[in-house]
């Protein structure tokens, strides 16, 4: 098998790659002009974690250098500042879903930290014994946990859509695990495992129409595409900071407005209430009552700096060049003997999950990154995943957007080399 | 790449290939089962100990080139020892994975020195000591025969 030529798998996705500098690109990420082992830092692992731009890095620092102080306390200056700038990143979030309201977004740690809050505040409020979750095959363990937890605690029942051989999520299934019983939706809008683009519209509408609500895990679909929650009309939607090429340890819940307000808060403590006493408290409007102590004021600053720079960059592009590399890379393993891929969605992101015969995940992971090459190497996350393809784990490639071409070539040319030993 | 063959020595991947001892032993009396809750990896140790003495040992799961083949050299020159034997061959294998000790100046160290190249690789010496750490277990009779890399 020939490999499709770099610039016609570009064409074919409508990218012109002088419009997307890639190298460009790569020089606002300090990181990645590091060798490893004296080779050139191949990252293919941004899926786990996304590298930082060093307008991230310079907003981060400018924070704690310039205006940092505790936030919503402090009547002096620089809490002030503090505060401006917090409430200003959420309002980057706010714009970046396109939510209604600035108070619908909730600053987290992150999507694990969210999906808790929604099965704990919301799923132990409004579900009650008999009720039932869907979930798809293609979830995280952070959103199956939590849900696993909340059926310990109120004796929920979980119902799973399963997928395709192709690691598609099966709408027809779906549909059918939908009744009167059914109270909540939780899926993930692209799988972190196999790249699976999920049809999350269809999803909300479907889930709606039999009265559920539901919970989109946006972890790995914000890096690579525009999302409107006014137009996918879910009820929550959530992603986390750092795989979005922001810090870790900050992230996002959005929720309707209607919805967050009838919820009790999740943690108590410190600026999520109103008025406290020993007989009673009373808890702050949203989205104060979730934000329970003192946030991740630096993180959320950063956070807003990263959405400004792939905004400025525009998701379009980024999608386009992403989507050719994942053409590019897609044609240029499948071309190796004894390389299994996982994950052949019509409609998927730029993730690549594979396997080599003879040679464990691991040992490949290795191997790779002796070559400079980061790849993640395990179940990642996603055991239910594994299980459906009857393997323990898979090599996972995943591509942002300051990977390229020739990175492809240095995946290729390490497997050969993987090859080479296990042969 | 010299330091990758150095770690996946040929010894390595045909133990790998084919590893040795791969059942549970017909007459098996104790078993412990090892994890690796980060990769998802597992091994069984199986035993048939009699008179403290290990009469035979197998080993069944799933895992790297690193763990089974580690396993399959432990169960070869674990089988026939004495339980106080195997957990002194534990001990001195472990301590030199973790750099503590040269491998080598018995027989049986000198074939557990086809593993030294693990040293080079500190993330995987977990996979090399997981089957050893289970086996211990195993001798042990532990009440929770269960091993995690991530506690153990
Ligand atoms: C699809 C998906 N959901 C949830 C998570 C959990 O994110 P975090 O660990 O940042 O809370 C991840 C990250 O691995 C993910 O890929």
């Amino acid at each position: 098998m020939t490999a499709m030529g770099r610039s016609q798998a570009a064409l074919t996705f409508g990218s012109n790659l002088s419009d997307f500098d890639v190298e460009r690109v790569r020089a606002d990420f300090p990181i990645l002009s590091k060798r490893i082992y004296d080779r050139p830092l191949v990252f293919l692992d941004s899926a786990a974690s996304a590298q930082k731009p060093q307008a991230v890095i310079d907003a981060v620092r400018h924070c704690y250098e310039d205006e940092y102080a505790n936030i919503h306390r402090g009547v002096y200056y620089l809490s002030a500042q503090a505060t401006l700038a917090y409430e200003a990143a959420r309002a980057k979030v706010q714009r970046f879903l396109n939510a209604r309201e600035d108070r619908e977004i909730i600053f987290t740690r992150g999507a694990t930290e969210a999906i808790n809050l929604v099965a704990s505040s919301y799923g132990g409020t409004f579900l009650k014994e008999g009720d039932e979750v869907v979930l798809s095959a293609l979830e995280h363990h952070s959103n199956i946990v939590p849900w696993q937890l909340l059926r310990d605690r109120m004796g929920i029942t979980i119902r799973v859509v399963p997928i395709n051989d192709a690691g598609e999520f099966l709408l027809d299934e779906y549909e059918k695990l939908l009744g009167p019983r059914t109270k909540l939706v939780a899926v993930t809008h692209i799988s972190n495992a196999l790249g699976t683009v999920t049809p999350v519209a269809e999803i909300t509408r479907l889930a709606h129409a039999h009265g559920a609500i539901v919970l989109l895990d946006g972890c790995q679909a914000v890096p690579h595409q525009a999302v409107d929650v006014q137009t996918l009309d879910c009820d929550f939607y959530t992603f986390s900071g750092h795989k979005l090429y922001g810090p870790s340890g900050i992230g996002a819940l959005y929720g309707k407005a209607d919805l967050l307000q009838a919820m009790p808060p999740y943690q108590g403590g410190g600026d999520m209430i109103r008025s406290v006493s020993f007989e009673k408290t009373e808890y702050a409007d949203i989205p104060q009552r979730f934000e329970a102590g003192t946030p991740h004021i630096a993180g959320a600053i950063g956070l807003g700096a990263a959405i400004d720079y792939v905004t400025a960059l525009d998701q379009e592009k980024i999608a386009a060049h992403e989507q050719a590399l994942l053409a590019y890379a897609t044609d240029r393993l499948s071309g190796i003997p004894g390389l299994r891929l996982f994950g052949t969605a019509r409609e998927k992101a730029s993730i690549l999950s594979f396997t080599i015969d003879g040679a464990h995940p691991h040992d490949v992971g290795t191997i790779l990154d002796r070559a400079g090459i980061a790849v993640r190497a395990g179940h990642h996350c996603t055991q239910p995943v594994m299980d459906r393809f009857g393997i323990a784990g898979t090599v996972r490639a995943s591509f942002g957007l300051y990977n390229s071409f020739d990175e492809v070539d240095a995946l290729a040319a390490g497997i050969e080399q993987v090859k080479e030993i296990f042969g | 790449m010299s330091d990758l063959r150095d770690l996946y020595q040929e010894v390595i991947l045909d133990h790998n290939r084919e590893p040795r001892n791969f059942c549970c032993p017909p007459n098996a009396n104790r078993e412990a089962r090892g994890d690796n809750p980060l990769c998802g990896d597992k091994v069984t140790i199986y035993l048939t100990l009699e008179d403290g003495v290990v009469k035979d040992i197998g080993f069944q799961g799933r895992g790297c080139a690193i763990s089974v083949a580690s396993a399959s050299l432990m169960t070869e020159m674990i089988k026939g020892k004495t339980a106080a034997e195997a957990q002194a061959l534990f001990r001195r294998f472990q301590a030199s994975m973790t750099g503590e000790e040269e491998v080598g100046g018995t027989d049986d160290l000198d074939k557990l020195a086809v593993l030294s190249g693990v040293r080079e690789f500190p993330m995987r010496v977990k996979c090399a000591t997981l089957s050893w750490h289970t086996l211990a277990a195993a001798l042990e009779d532990a009440a929770e025969k269960k091993i995690s890399t991530e506690t153990a």
